[in-house]
């Protein structure tokens, strides 16, 4: 390939005038991937190393009252054995205690899957024949699964510290519900009494799974001096480092994490389960040891994201002007406390300007395993309520649902529900963007249903760290702190070039571990490219900054004489000619020595995400089965760095909210076992179930960021729930207010419809 | 600490070359070749053949290689995702995926290559349904199947191109 000519530039700005920002190279780290040599954390093999199992509770809510290893430590192979007795002791509450807890259980178990103990042994099945040695003596002890009964006076408590927060006064006897989050402005009764129409739903949705399809894995080398290796497949390696000192008490500067290729995480692995377990059985055995989860533990006892129960009441007048809203928002946090409902309450009429609301949320906990965050955590289902209601109203007064949304949509300046003033955002812009497109403007097929739906999320910033260092032939390695689970080191890549003018091709990204570069917070909250581009950007700045002294000292003239353009150092005067940076790194031992610049960064100003989709289905009248038949996105993106991998993250989360809306869910019995932890059973879309997803990249500059990114990551999984169930009412008139729009459910609802 | 597990004797060939290794009768094909052979692109995402993230061509065949035994493969022709491109070029499926962007996180996609080589073999013209259905088996949690459906439809083109 050649690599002097850019390829064109393809993204949707098209007037922005950048060489690369906007194109669509190979990605770096692709070759190895296609190959098949791409190394992910199950991979890897150490000399000497053990393999690791998990023993893993049976009941969802019991007290341990005893653990007997005694016949596992004696069986072929075994090398060490762990109980929650070889870890210190938690705190009494706490993030620390939750997270210490959710590793391995202490006095008691809180949900099936929960990890109980561990053996580490010479071979996988040595491990796993010894762990179903372990005699674990449980005392049984009354279990919730679902909001309402966590919720009411009589139910068995977890915790018996837990007192709901945000109640005053505060509460005398411990609950299940861990705090309750308020947004208010204005009068709701107000609001209403302008109203014309009021329409009051409640809505539920089941838990689901990330779904990533490497399961969790990891290596972990501790060493006889205490300084500990670990390999894992995580979203960020700097907070494994942090967790695992945490769970084991240890400094972080013993540890060293490295991240490997990571096979998916979509939030679900922004937090760490094995690490500590392997470490603890690393240090006893005196050997590396491996952990690889079975995707019946991943569903077991990660993840998943919360199920939710949302009241729903909106009024507006005959012209579409919605007056007010009222919402009451109950969110599944599992084990232990989480802040579903508190980010749910923040979504759930983000699309609207209201000058009345009222928002209430319950974060409660029940016997499943602890929340994970899952691509725009809780905003889903909270959007799956306004949304379905906005419809509602929408054809109540026959209104186009586009139009009435326009008619409702803040900008720059109104407040948002939950506090400060919107910066510049793009809602507007995907609303038209859908409305004018090829789909929208498309005659519906007969028998079909249309749906339209908006999405939003925050995204954030955080601290981010990178490092240029030039070669001696002139090219480049950008090394970023941030786990890559979706195309971001390509990303680095471009951002690097536009700013120095070098070739794509001839700078390689790297993903650090935990020692070669600055601290740089998880992959999480659509930030990498966003902050950690930023980094990267800082860092190519000051390099320039340094291109331009080495070309003064060449030249024997005042930096301010020397410009950065196209790539080379130009001097002003024009006396001499323009040095590449291929010419300065070859003379730099004269000029010098190497060059190369590192920036760490807080990165404020993330632009908020606004995502706005359209879907036609048919519904079939014997099964109940629904067919995406047509599918379109709009995002608002900032910038497309890549527009390929944007397009990757739109249709990527266009899926997985079809699968949450479609046939998702967690299904437990009564005893608390999950019925369908496997992908038989638990059913994610595949290919034959899905159409083409059309993708349209709105662009609408984040002023925060050198080259207007907001980042796409998660809000195009926001609009696909409720998209698809007003679909299903244009198909069918049956408003259906629960998830999974599964064909049995489906089918009861439109025979009950007659 | 004494072990009592058999050992069976595997001859086949993979990826061309003439292979052998000792495994116990229990173990699946996928753990043989990623920790007898070290053909590491075959992954594990359930060990149920649901996911298809280990397939391989046996004898001719898209399989599961966690859905089979180890000794199965005795005298068998196998082919992984790293016995698809051949010294210095790529084969035109890795090539339009990388082009396409067919890939995120790409632990599914050495499953995808080589469903997607089963079915251009057989097919190299096919509909978007027939690529939808002939890697209905493998799941990809990533890219919502878009770009990896068209760079297989692009590949057959470029097959179907060089054939001609």
């Amino acid at each position: 390939m050649s690599t002097t000519e850019a390829p064109p530039n393809t993204g949707t700005n098209g007037n922005s005038g950048y060489r690369w920002v906007g194109t669509r190279p190979v990605r770096h780290d692709g070759l190895d991937k296609v190959a098949g040599k791409a190394r992910y954390a199950a991979d890897l093999v150490l000399p000497g190393m053990l393999h690791g199992h998990i023993v893993r509770s049976p009941h969802p809510h019991a007290r341990i009252i005893s653990i007997d290893t005694s016949a596992a430590e004696a069986m072929p192979g075994v090398r060490a054995v762990v109980t929650g007795a070889d870890f210190r002791e938690p705190p009494p509450k706490g993030a620390d205690r939750n997270l210490m807890c959710t590793v391995i259980a202490r006095d008691k178990v809180l949900y099936t899957g929960h990890a109980v103990a561990a053996v580490a042994a010479s071979t996988r099945r040595e491990a796993k024949a010894a762990a179903e040695a372990i005699d674990v003596t449980y005392e049984l002890l009354p279990h919730v699964l679902n909001i309402a009964n966590a919720m009411a006076d009589d139910a068995p408590v977890l915790h018996d510290n837990m007192f709901t927060r945000g109640v005053e006064p505060r509460p005398t006897e411990p609950s299940n519900v861990a705090a309750r989050t308020v947004y208010e402005r204005g009068d709701v009764e107000q609001g209403f009494a302008e109203a014309d129409i009021v329409i009051e739903r409640e809505f539920s949705t089941q838990a689901v799974h990330q779904g990533y399809i490497e399961p969790h894995a990891c290596v972990v080398d501790c060493g006889q001096d205490g300084k500990t290796m670990i390999w894992c497949s995580s979203q960020g390696h700097f907070k494994v480092r942090s967790a695992t000192a945490t769970v084991l008490g240890w400094d972080t500067s013993q540890i060293k994490v490295i991240p490997a290729e990571i096979g998916g995480g979509f939030g679900g692995k922004t937090t760490i389960y094995i690490e500590p377990v392997a470490a603890l059985l690393s240090t006893k055995a005196g050997r590396p040891v491996k952990i690889v989860m079975s995707r019946e533990d991943v569903f077991r006892a990660t993840g998943p994201a919360p199920g939710s129960i949302i009241k729903m009441k909106v009024g507006a007048r005959s012209d579409g002007t919605i007056t007010t809203a009222k919402a009451w928002l109950a969110y599944e946090n599992g084990a232990f406390q989480g802040i579903a409902a508190m980010l749910g309450c923040m979504c759930v009429v983000s699309s609207y300007t209201l000058d009345h609301l009222y928002v209430e949320g319950f974060d409660v906990v029940m016997n499943r395993p602890v929340n994970v965050a899952y691509r725009a955590p809780s905003a889903p289902a909270a959007a799956f309520a306004t949304e379905s209601v906005v419809d509602e109203i929408a054809r109540q007064l026959g209104m186009d649902p586009i139009d009435l949304r326009l008619h409702n949509c803040p900008s720059q300046g109104d407040p948002t529900p939950y506090g400060p003033k919107w910066p510049v955002i793009g809602l507007r812009d995907c609303l038209e963007a859908i409305r004018d497109s090829d789909h929208y403007q498309s005659a519906l097929p007969s028998g079909q249903g249309r749906g339209v739906a908006t999405g939003f999320w925050f995204n954030i910033g955080e601290a981010s760290s990178a490092t240029v260092n030039l070669n001696e032939n002139g090219t480049a390695t950008v090394i970023t702190g941030s786990p890559d689970i979706g195309g971001s080191r390509v990303s680095m890549a471009i951002m690097a070039a536009e700013e120095l003018g070098l070739d794509v091709h001839l700078i390689q990204p790297v993903v650090g571990d935990t020692e070669v570069v600055g601290f740089t917070d998880v992959t999480e909250g659509s930030r990498a490219t966003f902050a950690t581009g930023m980094a990267v950007v800082e860092a190519c700045r000051d390099l320039k900054r340094q291109l331009c002294g080495r070309a003064a000292k060449t030249w024997d003239c005042d930096i301010e004489q020397v410009d950065w353009v196209d790539g080379a150092a130009v001097h002003g005067p024009g006396e001499h000619d323009p040095l590449t940076i291929a010419a300065i790194t070859a003379g730099a031992k004269r000029t010098g020595g190497p060059l190369g610049a590192t920036a760490s960064l807080n990165a404020r100003g993330a632009g908020p995400a606004f995502s706005v989709q359209v879907a036609d289905v048919s519904v079939d009248n014997e099964t109940g089965c629904i067919s995406v038949e047509r599918y379109t996105t709009a995002q608002d993106a900032g910038t497309a760095i890549h527009p390929s991998y944007v397009e990757g993250q739109m249709q990527g989360g266009v899926a997985q909210g079809i699968g949450w809306a479609l046939n998702e869910e967690y299904i437990y019995t009564d005893d608390g076992t999950l019925e369908n932890p496997g992908f038989l059973d638990y059913r994610i879309p595949v290919a034959s179930d899905l159409p083409m997803i059309e993708t349209i990249i709105v662009e609408v500059p984040n002023p925060s960021h050198p080259y207007g990114v907001r980042g796409v990551g998660e809000v195009g999984i926001v609009p696909p729930l409720p998209t698809m169930a007003n679909a299903v009412a244009d198909a069918t008139g049956c408003r259906i207010t629960d998830l999974p729009l599964s064909p049995p459910r489906v089918l009861r609802e439109i025979s009950a419809q007659g | 600490m004494s072990r009592t597990h058999v050992r069976t004797h595997v001859t086949c060939e993979v990826n061309g070359d003439a292979v052998d290794f000792l495994t116990e009768d229990g173990e699946s094909l996928l753990n043989a070749l990623r920790d007898e052979l070290g053909l590491t692109g075959a992954k594990e995402g359930c060990g149920t053949g649901d996911c298809g993230a280990c397939s391989i061509i046996m004898d001719g065949r898209l399989q599961c290689s966690c859905l089979i035994f180890a000794p199965e493969a005795n005298g068998t022709q196998i082919t992984t995702c790293e016995g698809l491109a051949t010294a210095g070029e790529l084969h035109p499926l890795q090539q339009c995926f990388l082009e396409g962007a067919a890939l995120q996180c790409g632990v599914c996609t050495p499953g995808f290559l080589v469903a997607a080589k089963v079915l251009l073999d057989e097919n190299p013209d096919p509909t978007e349904t027939e690529v939808r259905y002939a890697l209905a088996g493998n799941l990809c949690r990533c890219t919502g199947y878009d770009k990896i459906v068209r760079s297989v439809l692009d590949a057959g083109v470029q097959i179907r191109t060089s054939a001609a």
